[in-house]
This record gives structure tokens, sequence and C-alpha cells, in this order.
């Protein structure tokens, strides 16, 4: 191998043209190269951000979903409650109501027997006077003989 | 090389350029095959095979480390100008893009290393003649053209049809109503459609080739400045700096030069078979 002073410049010459496009060519494709890098990043995190913001809105809807289940069913549980409360004051108004039409019945029939039993005293009264009138064949006098009169209603009443 | 003619007195320049411009071959005429294009070709296609499989192998969809991303900006630049010219199945054409671009590039970027080290490495391992840029022998640079010129053929019968495809060679781009003004137009139109097709494959290899040539000579003719001189003499120190500076300049001119003309050849083969494609 013969190496002359002709193949030494141009070996100059070659580092020097090395050189002026390590100067300046290489910093403008250097940086087209890191910015396309940077860009590519920016597009992945950007990428991985929407992901997660799917995932983390899903969660969220998940949550809402779950909480509004939640409380429909505590809605639902009151209202079955309120309907069984509201069943069985019915029942026992009704029920109360009832006694109450019993108990005014009952009252009612009570009266009117006192009612019925003292008229038919008064009439078993004024048979008797009329049977001890013809006994007797002549007229009782009512007042004279209350006393005797009323005593005898009160042990007809008694019996009957 | 250099080490003969400094004994002989004055500078042998013609020698030296013929040298240069030898190809280490096997077999005469035709028949010849430049061993040191197919060997820096070949080698070429290795290194950007094994490149872009590595790239590919640990390509993350992730944030992509620098040699990745500057992969994909020249993949994903490429593949959006077939995207602009090309409107087909881009599966084949985006690669073949890719591969012309690539490889012609880095067979032009032979021409950067300086023009005398090669040559002299393989010449102490035995090696007579040795030209390293594969794009400067037209062999190469036909050799692709004519692949493209193959694929503009393919490409226009499978998207046409065979009748269609060769009824075009008649009918266009001359149209006439009635069939007098059909035969008339047929000749002229198979003449101009037999010149456009041979044009294509030629103007894509003579370009490439003409200007790696040229800069490889004017790289030769610059380092003929201080041929076979000493450190004795007067040259190396008046001429050196002039062959550092044109050196220095030419380099980095044809920095843009062998981009551009892998662009070009890239850019040229995706309309032409885009042209392939679409129907008159």
């Amino acid at each position: 191998m013969s190496i002359t002073i002709t193949l030494i410049i141009q070996g100059l010459a070659f580092f020097a043209v090395a050189w002026l496009v390590m100067q300046f060519g290489w910093p403008g494709i250097n940086k087209a190269i890191e910015e396309r890098q940077a860009k590519i990043a920016s597009g992945l995190a950007a990428a991985d951000r929407g992901q997660k913001d799917l995932e983390d809105a899903q969660a969220k809807a998940q949550e809402i979903i779950k909480d509004a289940r939640a409380r429909a069913q505590v809605l639902v549980d009151q209202a079955a409650k309120r309907s069984n409360e509201l069943v069985d004051e019915a029942k026992n108004t009704a029920m109360s109501e009832g006694e109450r039409l019993i108990s005014a019945a009952r009252s009612e029939i009570a009266a009117e027997s006192t009612r019925v039993r003292a008229d038919l005293r008064d009439q078993v009264a004024a048979l008797a006077v009329k049977g001890a009138e013809q006994v007797l064949g002549r007229e009782v006098n009512a007042s004279t003989h209350a006393a005797l009169l009323d005593e005898l209603a009160g042990q007809i009443a008694a019996h009957s | 090389m250099a080490t003969e003619v400094e004994s002989a007195g004055p500078v042998d320049m013609t020698g030296y350029i013929k040298h240069h411009l030898t190809h280490l071959s096997s077999g005469d005429g035709f028949n010849a095959i430049h061993l040191d294009s197919v060997f820096f070709k070949l080698l070429i296609a290795a290194v950007f095979l094994i490149v872009l499989l590595r790239v590919a192998g640990r390509a993350t969809a992730g944030v992509p480390g620098k040699f990745q991303c500057a992969v994909e900006m020249v993949l994903d630049g490429i593949d959006s100008l077939v995207k602009d010219m090309f409107h087909g199945d881009r599966t084949f054409v985006t690669p073949l893009a890719i591969t012309i671009f690539c490889m012609v590039f880095l067979m032009n970027f032979m021409d950067m290393i300086p023009v005398d080290l090669l040559p002299a490495i393989g010449e102490s391992a035995g090696l007579e003649y040795l030209r390293v840029v594969p794009t400067a022998d037209l062999s190469t640079t036909v050799g692709m053209a004519l692949g493209v010129f193959l694929l503009i053929q393919y490409y226009g019968i499978k998207s046409k049809g065979i009748v269609t495809f060769f009824g075009e060679f008649l009918t266009a781009p001359f149209h006439a109503n009635g069939v007098v003004g059909k035969v008339l137009c047929a000749f002229p139109n198979l003449l101009l459609r037999l010149i456009e097709e041979a044009v294509r494959p030629m103007s894509l290899s003579l370009r490439l080739f003409g200007n790696m040539y040229a800069g490889e000579l004017i790289f030769i003719l610059i380092a003929c400045l201080t041929l076979g001189s000493t450190l004795g003499s007067w040259v190396p120190w008046v001429l050196g700096p002039i062959q550092f500076i044109a050196g220095f300049v030419w380099t980095a001119f044809h920095v843009l030069v062998i981009t551009l003309q892998a662009f070009i050849f890239m850019m040229l083969t995706i309309v032409y078979l885009s042209m392939a494609t679409e129907h008159h």
C-alpha cells in the first residue's frame, strides 16, 4: 500500500467535509429526529391518558350506578314499609271503628231493652190492676194503692 | 501507481487516470464481468439489508430510538411520495422505491471516500485495478434501468390487460375516428411508443452513470495536482492547499449530487410505474 501526499490530502478533504456535515447538517437532522421522538412520546402519553381517563370514567359510572341502585333499593324498602304501615293502620282503624260500632249497638240495644222493660212493667202493672179490679169487682184507686201496685210491678219486672 | 511514476521523473497523469478508470474484470468484451462493481454492489446490498433488518427486528411501537427514528423518517417520506404519485397497490412499489433510493445513494456514496484510498488498499492486496463506485459503471446503471423497464411493462400489462396494453402501441398518443384515420395514426403511434419506451431506460441509466462518472473523474483530476510529489519539492506546499480546497468543495458539493441522483432515479421509477398503470 502506497501512502502518498495526494492520498493524505484527499483524506483531509474528506474529513473536512465530514466536519462540515457534522457542524451544519447533523444538528438539523438531529433536531428533526428529536422532534419526531417527542411527538411520538407525547402521542403515546396522550393515548395512555385517554385510556386511563376512559377507565376512570367507566369506574365512576359503575360507582354511580351502584349508588343509584342502593338508593332505589332504600326507596323501595321504605315504600314497602310505609305501605305495610298504612295497611296496618287501616286495619287498626277499621277494627276500632267496628268495635266502636258494636259497642254503640250494644248500648243502644241495652237502652232499648231497658225502655221496653219499663214499658212492659207499666203494662203489666196496668194489667195487674185490671185483673185485681175484676177480682174485687170494683175499681181500684190507683193512687190509693200505688205502693202496693208498684211493689207488684217490681216483682214482675224482677221475674221477667 | 504513484511510486512508479516518482522514479520516472515527469508525472504520468494519463497513466494514473487510465488506471483509475479501468475495472477489475474477468473475461473480455461483452463477457467481461466487472468484479469490483459486482463486489461493492453486493457488499453495499448486504450492509443495507443487515442494517434494515436489524432496525426492523428491533423496531418498537413505543418511542423509537434515534436510529430507528431516522430510518422511519426516510421510509415514511418515500412512502408518502409514492402515495402521492402512484395510485394503485403500493405493497411492491414502496419497497422498490426504498430499495432503489437507499442502494443508489449508498453506491454513490462510495464516491465520497478518498479516491485513492481503496485502490491503494486493493493494490497492496494484489488487485491491479479497483473502481469502487458501482454507479459509475454503465453496467450497473443499465442493469437497474432494465429492471425498471421490465417492471414498467409488467405493470402496464397487469393493470390494462394484454389487449389494451398492446392496443395502445397503435392508438396513443394520436387518436383518430374512423378506420382510415386509425390506420394512418397507427404507424406514428408505434414509432413514438417504441422511442418512448427505449428512451426511458437510456435516460435513467445514462443520467446516473454520467453524473457519477463525471464526479469520479473530477476527483481524479483534483488528485492529479499533487500526483507523485514528495515533501522535498515545492509541489505539495503550493498545489497541496489548492488540492485540499478543491477536494473539499467538490466533496461537499457531491453530497448533494449523490443524494439528488438517488432521489431522481427513485422518483422517475415511481413516475414511470404510475404512468404505466394509468389509462390513457
